[in-house]
């Protein structure tokens, strides 16, 4: 029988499967960061078990690390004792560890493939929903909690049943100014917030194959949003292009050997799907979040809904309930909606094409005088690209607030973190109640909508900005 | 991990689609390098106002579902972030079952792997246990039996993977289960290492 992707990574990965469908999965690598592991290190220490594959782990400081000047340390004790325990647990059980001042750190979806320890057909995963956006390589990459860390790290493997096959065909070209961010959003939007639960998402056709490997990593980022643990794109020549040469990439004759295996990795035709759904690239739009759920989409153009038009219920409620909090009446107009702050980064929009696209639209203009907007690098290394390519100056002069790399804003567990009722136009992944600060509300856009936002004051239509 | 026994009790319904797990377990508490003492946190925001004061319409502020043990929420329960601290927070609160019309799957499984029984029902059945939860009504849950008792002869049954059954009823740590298959996961990672030996290097 024909098979699928994500047949094929899950079959040459069972140690075992149970007649029940329980199964036991091999995992290649696994990346570990300061939030959810520290119970997991303690559950091994009280049980005097060791980390089984130690060179297969690879840890970073993220979520609570400050953007701001790092040079004294971090002032929040709690979060200076996570970190620091991050750094003893590695240091203890031997893997390799990227602090605080490592040029290397930065958010531990940007890492992984910029190290090239992301790498096609592989099963990758880490305390942390966003593991999906390792998909963009061909590997089988999905988050786990922090008993499931332990399991890894004690066992190299996982307890899992079987997912089923979900495709998702977008073929068509986008017209200009319509990025992976809108894509993705157009797709939990049609999906909803749980079509993908129990699936993990193929994402084919024209659109992904001409997607760069850092827009495909946006889209495969928000597969957990669409409910899906895992997306996959096929591996193709941009993917060994990415990453030829990177520090933890295969060398000399491993490239050779692991670049044969790779070119194996694609859907067979014929293979059977449990849910297609197919989109139209030419039909995307900019896409702004109006609600707390990422899949309340409008495109730019539209209007906040009327929740006296929902015929259900239940989600008649949901959206009173959004609009309350997100401080918005029914049918205003997006492109009237003013915002106070806008946050660029997270492991959705963080990386250096981000930050140029970005900086292409801001050049030259000022950030509008009742917004405070900041730019966050996904990694040290991209705020060091990006700073040779004098993406920072533009930046700075336009009025934003150039900082250190890390999560920040997207979840607010350092300082950066909305006000009550302050409104971002936000590049990250989540808009839900009181993720980027309490009372806060995020409306999630593109890097280019967010910039534009900026400048404006107000939600803009980026096919029309110059 | 304690076994998990039948047990019958009061359930909280929290009427909200699409709990997430950051409304379940804000930020601020994800800090900690503990399982313990999270129920301080559970859902935060919708129990405590801006100043730290109880807001006395939240169904988990109220007597005597300030007690419950079982959580009966809507469709989509636990979506968002992976963080274990959402289950954590659960049991540390006293609830040790819930029950909804889906969940998300990170969510679902966190669940197991500290005792929790999440319960998938139908949306009408759902909304019957919810009414019988408002009139303050004790429910049974009955895992050994998959039957929820409700006191009227006609009790629900549930669905529930075997493995992750037996898992609960024992109280297994499935760790310790995983480590007994050591020579089969060594055997497996030899083969692994011939036919993808770039990994290993």
């Amino acid at each position: 029988m024909p098979k699928t992707l994500y047949d094929k990574i899950w079959e040459s990965h069972l140690v075992e499967e149970q007649k029940d469908g329980t199964s036991l999965l091999y995992i290649d690598r696994h990346l570990v960061h300061e939030v959810t592991s520290p119970q997991a290190f303690e559950g091994l220490r009280i049980n005097k078990r060791k980390v089984r594959a130690p060179k297969s782990t690879l840890a970073v400081v993220d979520h609570n690390v400050p953007t701001s000047d790092r040079s004294k340390g971090i002032k929040d004790k709690e979060s200076a004792i996570q970190v620091e325990a991050l750094s003893k647990n590695c240091k203890d059980f031997g893997i390799e560890f990227f602090g605080l001042t490592d040029k290397r750190q930065g958010i531990v979806h940007v890492i992984g493939p910029e190290q090239g320890f992301t790498q096609p057909g592989m099963t990758i995963v880490c305390g942390d929903s966003h593991t999906s956006t390792h998909g963009a390589f061909g590997a089988l990459a999905f988050g786990i909690g922090t008993s499931e860390v332990e399991h890894v790290l004690a066992t190299q493997t996982l307890i899992q049943s079987r997912a089923k096959n979900f495709k998702i065909c977008v073929d068509g070209k986008l017209p200009e100014g319509v990025t992976a961010k809108d894509v993705i959003l157009s797709i939990i939007g049609k999906i909803g917030t749980a079509g993908g639960t129990g699936y993990v998402i193929e994402y084919c056709g024209e659109v992904f194959r001409n997607f760069s490997m850092e827009e495909r990593m946006t889209v495969c980022n928000m597969s957990i949003e669409g409910g899906a643990r895992a997306g996959l794109v096929a591996p193709d020549q941009k993917t060994f292009d990415y990453i030829k040469g990177r520090p933890m990439a295969p060398q000399n004759k491993d490239w050779d050997k692991a670049l044969a295996y790779w070119k194996t990795l694609f859907t067979e035709e014929n293979a059977k799907f449990d849910r297609e759904v197919y989109l139209n690239g030419n039909d995307i739009v900019p896409t702004v979040t109006w609600g707390t759920s990422p899949q309340d989409i409008s495109p730019v153009t539209g209007k906040v809904p009327d929740p006296k038009t929902e015929k259900n219920e239940d989600r008649k409620k949901s959206m009173l309930r959004s609009l309350e909090y997100m401080g918005l009446e029914p049918n205003t107009p997006i492109q009237e909606i003013s915002i106070d702050k806008v946050f660029i980064g997270s492991c959705t929009n963080g990386r250096i094409e981000d930050l140029r696209a970005v900086a292409k639209v801001v050049k030259g203009k000022k950030v509008n005088k009742q917004v405070s907007a900041m730019v966050v690098p996904g990694s040290g290394l991209v705020k060091i690209q990006a700073e040779k390519e004098g993406i920072d100056k533009i930046l700075k002069e336009a009025g934003f607030d150039w900082r250190e790399p890390g999560c920040s804003m997207c979840l607010g567990m350092n300082p950066d973190q909305l006000k009550p009722k302050e409104r971002c136009a936000s590049t990250s992944n989540r808009n839900f109640e009181g993720r980027q600060g309490r009372g806060g509300r995020t409306h999630l856009v593109s890097p280019v909508m967010a910039a534009a936002a900026a400048i404006e004051g107000k939600f803009v239509d980026i096919r029309k900005f110059s | 991990m304690k076994k998990f026994e039948r047990f019958k009790a009061l359930a909280a319904h929290v009427s909200i689609m699409n709990v997430d797990t950051d409304m379940i377990i804000p930020k601020q508490f994800l800090k900690t390098i503990k399982r313990t003492g999270l129920g301080a946190g559970l859902f935060y925001e919708l129990r405590f106002d801006e100043k730290g004061n109880e807001i006395k319409d939240f169904i988990l502020n109220q007597a005597p579902f300030n007690k419950a043990k079982i959580l009966i929420s809507g469709k989509n329960f636990g979506c968002g972030s992976s963080r274990e601290h959402a289950p954590w927070a659960l049991l540390d609160f006293g609830i040790k079952c819930v029950i909804a019309p889906s969940f998300a799957d990170i969510f679902y499984n966190n669940c197991f792997k500290n005792g929790i029984l999440p319960i998938v029902l139908d949306e009408k059945l759902v909304k019957e246990l919810s009414e019988l939860a408002d009139k303050k009504k004790e429910i049974e849950i009955d895992l050994e039996d998959q039957k929820i008792h409700k006191g009227d002869n006609r009790p629900i049954d549930f669905d529930i993977d075997p493995f992750k059954k037996e898992c609960l009823m024992k109280g297994y740590d499935d760790i310790a289960l995983t480590l007994n298959k050591n020579q089969k996961i060594s055997t497996f990672e030899d083969k692994k290492k011939t036919l993808t030996p770039w990994l290993y290097t």
